[in-house]
């Protein structure tokens, strides 16, 4: 265990000065866990966690959704879950910032702490937690308003702002960070529906960041886009870990592999293995990991 | 490979080009789309033949109603039975013998006309509206008393029926509503030019009456504006409210199915049956005032909600769940999901439901019955606790008289509420476009 605990905290670290990290392959092995186990197996604590999932269960009524996982997320990281359809990496992702409330029959089981702190407690507020964990979704999703409106809307809800001008330089800021500034500050009462597909996901992006979250969750968030807008979000996501810690669901593993530090692979609601992203896609110990990124099925 | 049996028992004799069979089933395709376009070119001609029947049949009936008949009069105004106390005193005036002046002016207009039953005829010919018009006149402007006025009034109902050519004067007088006398006079007074078709104002600002020729729509489009804004205040914010609640909040169990399907079985149940609730309840238990049209509100909103509450529900669920994630996701709270970006989105599905309840509940004469908004009510109500009747009712009152003048004037009335529900409807197309948003 606590050599898990070890490695896992070296992979954070060099992430930190580091991104491409390619040298830091140091668990190596050759026998690899057949296809029948699904413990999880590879780094699943971190040292400097910023979420911590013990023992997650989901269920959609009958349905076993997710079966029992545990993952840490660490501070400025940039997480990535992938996985076949349906494999539950989603679900899990919505369990994150309770996204799932929403869902009618949908159970929770498990511990998810944030900060030290259980979101799943009945004295927690949910709309705390979701300014705290922001999420961009899979289809760009503005609101029909202004672009202003867009960004504005978080920030006035939540009492960020005291005044109009502290609000506009909140937009302003978020624009910039999600470099969509340039494009859209001479349209800004111009309806954010009427942006390109990946303008409007980097709006959304902006729309989350303003209310300043410490996490952003980020489902498929280049699904729907092309793969020119897919690279600007891509330098965007691995800008904003500077300041944000980021999960990603994708269905993309280039895309998994260019943007993450950690991968966790998912398969039927199980959590197969996680590990440094290098190592995942170099050499996975999990036999359903090799076959998957290795195009054998997904 | 996957072809079925049929297939197999084939497999001997050379496959069939495929493409000679998709051009063998074109012609038939077409064929068919073709005439799928003409049954639906069939039935838009049927639907708008109808409705240009429909309206042919109301206009042509119905527009000589905004034309009347008036008779000129040189009315000396009579001291002697105007004010016989001399004293101006504005009750005394009130209660002149006006009807005695009108019936003198046309004495001296027809001077040959003896005997107590050729005067009654010839009377007969002005109509009682005439005396209202001299008093308002001398209430008006006393120094009036002691002169001479030209002046014109309404003609009696059946004198203006003549002048519309809706008396035959070739049928035997006894099956005649007019004597060969009033022909004569009547002939006379058109020779001398003073009988004259008007613009009928009457018939848009007087409440109803006995005598066709007094008798107005107004009364009861106001009666109808009253029950209509009772029942626009009540039932939209209930039904927008019970929408939300039902949509948004409410949980997913056996009591919400119970009460989904009985707002649906409510928006079935027949509208005379809302009406004898509203007979039992709201007049009878609750001792609201009879004919009012604030009960005739309570029970057209009780008719109207399930509509409301039904096109409200839609609306919401139309409202993209992609909005309401995005709103969530931002750390929205539901109730603030909702009324920010959820309800603007979803308020012009909600106000085409409304508009077209409201529509429906103009429309209503049943329900109207049973809580006593049947009256012959003559005067314009003041407000919403005042007997009124509503358009519909008129239309059916009116429908029931037997006089001839108030055939045109059904006819007309069915017009003014035609007008006021083409009117809704543009609202209601008018609102969607505003309200409409891309998203």
């Amino acid at each position: 265990m606590t050599s898990l605990t070890e490695s896992a905290d070296k992979t954070v670290d060099k992430s930190f000065d580091d991104t491409t990290v390619t040298e830091a392959i140091e668990v190596e092995h050759t026998a690899t866990v057949a296809r029948e186990n699904r413990e999880t197996v590879g780094e699943q604590f971190v040292d400097t966690a910023r979420m911590t999932c013990r023992d997650v269960d989901v269920y959609y009524s009958d349905k076993h959704a997710i079966k029992n996982v545990t993952l840490d997320i660490g501070h400025n990281e940039v997480i990535a879950m992938i996985g076949p359809s349906g494999c539950g990496k989603s679900t899990f992702l919505r369990c994150l910032n309770r996204m799932n409330d929403t869902i009618d029959g949908c159970r929770v089981s498990g511990t998810i702490e944030i900060d030290g702190q259980d979101i799943y407690h009945k004295s927690m507020d949910v709309v705390p937690l979701r300014a705290q964990v922001g999420m961009v979704f899979q289809k760009p999703n503005p609101f029909p308003k202004s672009i202003y409106e867009n960004i504005a809307y978080g920030p006035r809800i939540h009492g960020l702002a005291q005044n109009k001008a502290e609000l506009d330089e909140i937009v302003e800021r978020s624009l910039e960070r999600a470099g969509l500034w340039d494009e859209v500050k001479d349209r800004m009462e111009q309806p954010g529906t009427g942006l390109s597909g990946g303008q409007q996901q980097r709006l959304c992006i902006a729309r989350t960041i303003a209310v300043s979250p410490e996490v952003i969750l980020m489902d498929e968030p280049c699904s729907a886009l092309d793969p020119i807008a897919t690279a600007k979000v891509e330098e965007l996501i691995d800008e904003l870990r500077e300041h944000y810690t980021i999960a990603i669901v994708t269905h993309s593993m280039q895309q998994a592999a260019r943007v993450s530090q950690r991968t966790a692979y998912f398969h039927l609601g199980d959590l197969i293995e996680v590990g440094e992203t290098n190592q995942i896609f170099t050499n996975p110990r999990h036999q359903l990991t090799e076959d998957y990124i290795t195009g054998r099925f997904g | 490979m996957n072809r079925p049996a049929t297939g197999q028992s084939q497999a001997g004799k050379k496959p069939p080009n495929s493409m000679e069979m998709v051009r063998a089933s074109l012609p038939k395709r077409y064929a068919r789309e073709k005439r799928f376009q003409w049954y639906g070119r069939v039935a838009i001609g049927m639907a708008l033949l109808f409705l240009s029947l429909l309206f042919i049949s109301i206009v042509g009936n119905g527009y000589t109603a905004f034309q009347q008949t008036y008779v000129k009069l040189d009315v000396y105004f009579d001291p002697d039975r105007i004010d016989p106390s001399g004293d101006r005193a504005p009750d005394a005036l009130s209660a002149g013998d006006y009807g005695g002046v009108v019936k003198q002016t046309l004495r001296n207009m027809f001077p040959e006309v003896r005997g107590r039953r050729d005067k009654r005829t010839l009377y007969g010919l002005v109509s009682t509206g005439a005396d209202f018009k001299l008093r308002e006149m001398v209430l008006a402007d006393p120094s009036l008393i002691g002169e001479t006025a030209t002046l014109w009034v309404p003609a009696d109902d059946d004198v203006d029926m003549l002048m519309k050519g809706h008396i035959d004067r070739s049928l035997p007088e006894e099956d005649r509503r007019l004597k060969d006398k009033q022909l004569a006079w009547i002939d006379r007074l058109v020779d001398e030019g003073r009988v004259e078709k008007r613009f009928n104002t009457t018939f848009f600002t007087a409440g109803d009456s006995r005598e066709p020729e007094l008798a107005g729509i107004w009364g009861a489009a106001v009666g109808s504006m009253f029950t209509l804004a009772v029942t626009l205040l009540l039932s939209f914010p209930l039904g927008v409210a019970t929408a939300v609640y039902l949509e948004e909040f409410a949980p997913k169990n056996r009591w919400t199915d119970l009460i989904e399907v009985n707002i649906n079985n409510l928006a079935a149940v027949p509208s005379i049956v809302f009406g004898l609730l509203g007979l039992a309840v709201f007049i009878n238990f609750f001792g609201l005032p009879r004919s009012a049209p604030v009960v005739g509100g309570l029970v057209l909103t009780l008719m109207t909600l399930p509509t409301i509450i039904i096109a409200s529900r839609a609306a919401l669920k139309s409202v993209p769940p992609s909005i309401r994630e995005a709103a969530l996701g931002v750390g929205a709270s539901k109730m603030q999901a909702i009324f920010h970006h959820i309800l603007p989105l979803a308020m012009p599905g909600m106000l085409t439901g409304t508009i077209i309840g409201m529509a429906q509940a103009l429309g209503e004469t049943a329900p109207l019955l049973m809580i006593g908004m049947v009256a012959f009510i003559v005067d314009i109500p003041g407000g919403v606790t005042e007997p009124a009747t509503v358009l519909p009712v008129q239309i059916y009152l009116w429908a029931d008289s037997p006089e001839r003048a108030f055939v045109e004037r059904t006819s007309a009335a069915i017009m003014v509420l035609l007008a006021f529900l083409i009117t809704m409807n543009a609202l209601a197309v008018i609102l969607r476009k505003r309200f409409e948003r891309r998203w």
